[in-house]
């Protein structure tokens, strides 16, 4: 009931982010009712027009436009998800133990992880790429990995400031364990700016998994993919064709919906911390 | 700790990160399964021939010993030798680099005064209608991908008004002005999404110097507006802004990656791009390096010019 409540709360930016959201997640989980025909089937020639049997006309190789684009969503989404939350799990689960724990873990893993963040994201990720080519447990191990040092720094951030709390004290006298410690104390207090962090992460993800599939080292073809896409038709632009923009767009278009939902929870907390 | 002190325990830290950066770069390679003789080779693998082109690549040594000869090569510019072309590595790349010097820094010869003065405007008309407009415009670009601001720029300026090349494909013996008319294109994308993130800082240092108990006092005292932004406001956001700016600058020379490959310009990113492709590791190794080393470098002189411009800095380790 509350939740429903807040929801009519929001400010129309963020309502607007939400049903994008919402189209996307319906778009990626539906894809194979709503698909007029299947993800690599060749349907007609190439580049055909938008029109009744093709609603937004056919790609490179001929196939439906308007199925792969469901196809997209759903294999980019999903993997951007699985890499946002397996980033997640480690380097919030590192960041609020290192804080908890302190001494010599705590500054072994700040220290890996500063020098992680030393190297540009992007050019990391093009150098583990050549190494071991591109497949899709390298892609979610690779990313994950530059994500977690993110949310570790800002995980551990937040304990070291919740752990000063009287709370966490009286527990650690009552002598209540390290884990219970973290899952009942520090967990629920560093959660709403984790939360918000997560859909941060999860655009950023998303961005760069689809920027390495526009340089051919992502999701590999026939996948259907946003990136893969935008750089298969790329050829077209110069025929006065638009379709690498609808990908393309696709791919602004949830970046922005999830950025207006975030910018609202951002927002939210600020106002309840001033409180 | 004096300032000195201070900027020396960075630079000291700093090299240090280039250092294990390139330790790292090293040990990536040694990782691989098989060697890059077994790599190159493939089918063609004999005995004889894996263990001559072992000494040829000076693999028969151990890893410390090839890694002092890697770093004082690079050190004195030679950087090896391609594995797709077989051509020196520091020919392939040396004019890349400069090509994507030339367009980055073109490109921040714009975007830096540009979104600065937005970004004022923005702070000084906060919650009123030029401030929404901007921000929803930085929130767009923030959001958008580099490929789809290229792309939709091709379309409306190369293909339906026909003004300027859709391909940047520079040539050293262009005329300078024709290099700059290729750029126009490939500049304004960068420049779109570098501009939004300093813009959005630049406005909020200014709010929260502007917001300030010391600025309310000039107020209360009567001061006119443009005084105290100019005499009051301004020194304080230095500070923040020149280390934004320098931050951005190092995310530039690394965003320009996707940006070249969408309008084929010639370089360091594209070739990074096609060398991964290929699994050209010497090509990957040497421009990965020297990304990395730009990004580390401007980082670097960000802090530096950190604690340099920010009084509160050089405290807080006393």
């Amino acid at each position: 009931m509350t939740f429903i409540k807040l929801l009519k709360q929001a400010p129309l930016s963020a309502k607007i982010g939400m049903v994008i959201i919402l189209i996307n997640v319906a778009a990626a989980l539906l894809a194979p009712v709503i698909a007029p025909y299947e993800e690599a089937q060749k349907v007609g020639s190439v580049w055909l027009t938008p029109g009744q049997d093709h609603l937004m006309g056919t790609d490179q190789v001929g196939r439906d436009l308007f199925t792969r684009m469901l196809y997209g969503a759903r294999n980019t989404i999903s993997i951007a998800f699985i890499i946002t939350c397996i980033a997640f799990a480690i380097g919030s689960g590192l960041g609020l133990l290192a804080a908890t724990v302190e001494g010599y873990l705590d500054s072994m893993l700040s220290r890996l992880v500063d020098i992680i963040m030393a190297f540009p994201p992007l050019i990391l990720a093009l150098m583990v790429l050549s190494i071991f080519g591109t497949s899709i447990p390298i892609l979610i191990f690779v990313i994950a990995l530059i994500d977690s040092t993110k949310v570790y720094r800002l995980a551990r951030a937040l304990a070291m400031d919740i752990r000063a709390l009287e709370f966490v004290e009286v527990a650690r006298l009552r002598g209540e364990g390290l884990l219970w410690i973290i899952r009942r104390e520090i967990l629920p207090n560093a959660a709403p700016a984790l939360i918000a962090e997560f859909g941060l992460r999860f655009s950023f993800v998303f961005l760069f998994i689809s920027a390495l599939s526009f340089l051919g080292l992502g999701l590999q073809p026939p996948t259907a993919d946003w990136g893969s896409m935008v750089r298969e038709n790329a050829g077209a632009i110069a025929f006065g064709i638009t379709i690498p923009i609808y990908p393309a767009a696709a791919i602004a278009f949830l970046t922005i919906g999830i950025n207006l939902v975030v910018d609202w929870f951002l927002q939210r907390s600020a106002q309840i911390r001033a409180q | 700790m004096s300032i000195k002190g201070m900027v020396l325990k960075r630079l000291a830290a700093g090299i240090v990160t280039v250092f294990l950066v390139s330790i790292l770069i090293f040990l990536s390679i040694e990782a691989l399964p098989g060697d890059p003789a077994t790599a190159i080779l493939g089918q063609q693998a004999t005995p004889e021939n894996l263990a001559a082109l072992r000494k040829e690549l000076k693999l028969d040594l151990p890893p410390h010993t090839r890694y002092l000869s890697w770093l004082g090569n690079f050190v004195q510019g030679d950087l090896g030798t391609s594995l797709s072309n077989k051509r020196p590595v520091n020919e392939v790349i040396g004019w890349r680099f400069s090509n994507t010097l030339f367009l980055a820094f073109s490109a921040a010869l714009v975007a830096v005064p540009l979104a600065i003065i937005f970004g004022m405007i923005a702070a000084l008309f906060r919650e009123r209608w030029p401030d929404r407009i901007l921000s929803m415009g930085s929130l767009a670009a923030i959001s958008f991908p580099e490929f789809f601001v290229g792309y939709i720029l091709i379309y409306i300026f190369s293909i339906k008004l026909g003004l300027l090349p859709s391909v940047a494909t520079i040539q050293a013996s262009m005329p300078f002005w024709t290099k700059i008319n290729i750029i126009i294109l490939p500049c304004f994308t960068l420049l779109l999404v570098v501009m939004a993130h300093m813009m959005r800082m630049t406005r909020a240092a200014i709010i929260g110097v502007l917001t300030s108990p010391y600025i309310e006092m000039a107020k209360l005292k009567g001061v006119s507006e443009w005084p105290i932004i100019i005499k009051h406001a301004i020194p304080n956001v230095l500070s923040p802004i020149i280390n934004v700016v320098v931050m951005d600058l190092a995310w530039l020379i690394v965003g320009v990656v996707v940006v070249e490959v969408v309008f084929v310009y010639p370089g360091l990113g594209q070739l990074l791009v096609d060398s991964v492709a290929k699994r050209d590791l010497p090509v990957v190794q040497a421009s990965g390096l020297i990304f990395a080393a730009t990004y580390i470098l401007l980082n670097l002189t960000a802090d530096i010019l950190a604690i340099i411009t920010n009084p509160k800095l050089r405290h807080i380790s006393e």
